[in-house]
């Protein structure tokens, strides 16, 4: 049995992380007959229904709010089988299955989602969520690396691997850098790499060219560019993946490579983030920004 | 070392303690610590930096913005709830406040040594508090029903959640009809309890001071005033207002002693505002002259000479009748003070001492200690601002070692090399000095002693530097081996 392998997906809020994340978890699963457990690290906890087939499952700090504290809680009330074939007494099509949790957290504009995250972690490792029979313990956490709480899965004993999904707009190739930086910050002290960028394709102009570029100042590697397809929008309103819902799809063979370039990776990189002024040269290299002359700055369009 | 003058060895004391540090630190702390006296202009009380960061890893004896607003300023306001926002530990350990006493029934109508607490757990900094203090505003009001209003006093992780305690407070105060007071006096803000002061000052003014019902049906004579800055200390501001009584003032509040919260809201109805602890409650009393313009003067009721001046300086303010019963009253207590100070000061006479206090006693003490004929030879605040270093230049009698934020390690080796005959400072200092088999009295909680404020007090006062530093105990200190000098 090879050693578990802890994972983890950043990205930008919105680009289609946990889409992105539980379609290529459940390809690994499906194709490869890899045994997951996903902890969901959003305060939304979507990061698990495709799995699941539900809406949104319940969470650590939600059962633990009502619990009372987050001790009170036994492992079994927060990590939910995955469903049909993901699930572990379902050996139909894979031996591998996906179990998942997801630590919640508050409401929009109050508490501190980022204590939610830190608890929730805590609290599987102390329970031992972290069997031996996994092979993967995969990480999706929300949008940028905000706070200290977000940053929990990259700190040392947690996430060895990082992969950001992104796409070739300018604020995904922003969040791209900024997460790498905080993959930076902890790769000394601890043993956190960036295993790599999966373009998650908008279809913009030269966007696979963009994320390459991007992946190789970076350092790194860009594993895989995922094409748009409706298939996916399709599996998200069934609350399912690609792979139960269309098998035979170019699209679920896209996330079947994905799988296998991840399981197979080995080109895990200690990053080198862009600064401020190399990033933008690099947008205005590929036409995502224009140059403006210095005393445009911060002036009204009547003005110029 | 060779013995110089004093002046000569408490620069020699500087200059030795700054060796051991590295150079930023070294540059940071020596504006700290000087020298000064009270002949010549621009000594330390003039240029020591003051109210600046602590040099991380050092231990310093600060407290945080919280201990200022709570445990300082709110916490002896005896009618009204104060609850301490947050996880349990900040409010447990600053439980009784500061030996304020107060008259009443503890949990009927005054609550001042009850600890009220939000006890935040995990899931309360997850998900926020707000609901969670609400739901404890309404459990104070149905549990106790004769509270006058409830402050609440922000721990730090209310800061870092950005709870929005001042909605819930407004909310309350609509439903209980009573007042409600949010204090954002999160523990990281600001670098020691000053700023909790002023923050807590701050709420007053803009929550309390606005409040007229309580001074609509007031009836006013010409000699009201107010205590502003008095604790309650061991009961100082009831000594205090004997004094004030007999010379034939009103006293008409507290703030915040055994205060009440009426007595907070009618203060702007006094003739004048008399101003002890000048740190903690410049602020309010600023606010008071410019809005209510109420004149304040600062006052010192520490040892018979200063409070003999403190007494004609406050009679000088009012009428011939006023100023005839002060110098009555101080008649009358100087017999029983001479008294005390011939039984104390053959014993005490000579002796050295040094002080490190809070905000107002490192200057306001010394006189007491002089009155014994005693020597002050250092004192320094640990959250002094410079206003209060240029107000220590006027109590100086010698050339006195200063020092703002003193950490251990720096007054450990100061009373090495200084050799004092008595420290008086704190309980975290208290230990290491009696180990060293040095005499030592608490000046923050007065040992459990007090009051010291006045006349009747200074009698106290005496007593207590007599036990500390003539008790037999110090003749066994030493092992019969070992019979050297501390420090030699």
């Amino acid at each position: 049995m090879a050693e578990l392998r802890q994972i983890a997906f950043y990205g930008k809020g919105g680009i289609g992380k946990s889409t992105t994340s539980q379609n290529t978890l459940a390809a690994m699963c499906h194709y490869y007959g890899k045994k997951i457990l996903i902890v969901g690290c959003d305060p939304k906890a979507d990061s698990t229904r495709l799995i699941l087939h539900e809406k949104a499952q319940s969470t650590i700090m939600q059962l633990a709010s009502e619990a009372g504290t987050v001790e009170d809680l036994e492992l079994e009330d927060v990590c939910k089988p995955g469903a049909g074939e993901f699930h572990p007494d379902n050996t139909d099509i894979t031996e591998g299955y996906i179990n998942c949790t997801e630590s919640g957290g508050p409401e929009p504009g109050v508490g501190c989602a980022g204590r939610g995250v830190i608890t929730a972690i805590n609290f599987l490792e102390e329970e031992g969520a972290y069997d031996d029979d996994l092979d993967f313990v995969s990480y999706d956490v929300l949008g940028d690396v905000v706070c200290g709480g977000f940053a929990m899965p990259i700190r040392e004993g947690k996430a060895q691997e990082i992969y950001i999904v992104m796409s070739g707009e300018m604020m995904a190739m922003y969040a791209a850098n900024n997460i790498s930086k905080g993959i930076l910050k902890y790769a000394n002290t601890g043993g956190v790499r960036l295993a790599g960028l999966i373009c998650n394709a908008r279809m913009t102009d030269k966007e696979y060219d963009l994320a390459k570029h991007l992946a190789m100042q970076i350092g790194t590697q860009m594993i895989h560019f995922v094409p748009r397809s409706n298939h996916v929008q399709r599996a998200e309103l069934r609350r399912m993946t690609v792979v139960e819902f269309a098998p035979s799809s170019d699209q679920a063979f896209e996330y079947r490579e994905l799988a296998r370039k991840i399981i197979n990776n080995d080109l895990k990189v200690i990053p080198k983030p862009l600064e401020m002024d190399d990033l933008e040269a690099l947008l205005m290299e590929f036409g995502l920004e224009e140059e403006v002359e210095e005393e445009a700055i911060g002036k009204k369009a009547e003005e110029a | 070392m060779v013995a110089g003058t004093l002046e000569d060895l408490q620069k020699e004391a500087i200059e030795e303690i700054l060796k051991v540090y590295p150079e930023k630190a070294r540059q940071n702390r020596e504006k700290h610590l000087g020298v000064d006296s009270p002949e010549g202009v621009k000594g330390a009380c003039d240029k020591t930096k003051s109210n600046k960061q602590t040099v991380p890893g050092v231990m310093s004896q600060r407290g945080c913005a919280y201990a200022g607003s709570k445990g300082v300023v709110w916490g002896p306001v005896k009618d009204m709830i104060h609850i301490s926002h947050g996880p349990i530990g900040c409010g447990q350990y600053s439980r009784a406040g500061r030996r304020n006493y107060y008259i009443g029934t503890t949990g009927i109508d005054t609550f001042v040594t009850m600890n009220f607490s939000t006890d935040f757990s995990e899931k309360d900094i997850v998900f926020g508090g707000d609901k969670k203090l609400k739901k404890a505003l309404e459990e104070i009001d149905e549990l106790f029903p004769l509270n006058n209003g409830i402050s609440i006093q922000s721990e730090c992780p209310i800061g870092l959640i950005g709870d929005d305690i001042h909605a819930v407070a407004k909310k309350h105060k609509n439903e209980s009809s009573k007042p409600t007071i949010a204090v954002s006096c999160e523990g990281f803000r600001g670098v020691s309890q000053s700023l909790g002061h002023h923050i807590a000052n701050d709420m007053i003014r803009d929550e309390i001071m606005p409040d007229a019902s309580a001074r609509k049906d007031f009836e006013s004579t010409p000699y009201d005033v107010a205590i502003i800055g008095d604790y309650n200390i061991g009961g100082d501001a009831w000594s205090s207002r004997i004094l004030l009584e007999e010379m034939g003032l009103r006293v008409i509040a507290q703030w915040s002693g055994d205060a009440t919260y009426k007595e907070l809201a009618i203060a702007p109805k006094a003739k004048l505002n008399l101003l002890h602890c000048y740190r903690s409650m410049n602020y309010i009393s600023r606010h008071m002259e410019q809005e209510f313009g109420i004149p304040w003067i600062e006052y010192n009721f520490f040892g018979p000479s200063k409070t003999t001046e403190s007494l004609r300086r406050i009679a000088a303010c009012f009428d011939d009748t006023i100023k005839a019963k002060t110098e009555a009253v101080i008649e009358k207590y100087t017999k029983m003070t001479d008294a005390v100070v011939a039984k104390y000061r053959p014993k005490l006479e000579g002796k050295k001492v040094m002080l490190y206090v809070g905000g107002l006693r490192p200057r306001h003490v010394i006189g007491a200690y002089e009155d014994l004929g005693m020597e002050v030879v250092g004192t320094g605040y640990e959250f002094g601002h410079g206003d209060d270093y240029k107000r220590t230049k006027e109590e100086i009698s010698r050339s006195t070692l200063i020092y703002d934020d003193v950490n251990e390690y720096e007054l450990e080796q100061f009373v090495k090399m200084l050799k004092p005959d008595l420290v008086a400072s704190g309980v975290k200092e208290k230990y290491v000095f009696q180990k060293m088999g040095l005499p030592f009295r608490q000046m923050h909680s007065w040992d459990y002693s007090g009051p010291y404020h006045g006349y009747d007090a200074f009698a106290i006062f005496a007593k207590d530097m007599d036990l500390a530093l003539n008790s037999p105990v110090w003749t066994h200190t030493k092992a019969p081996w070992a019979k050297t000098e501390i420090g030699a």
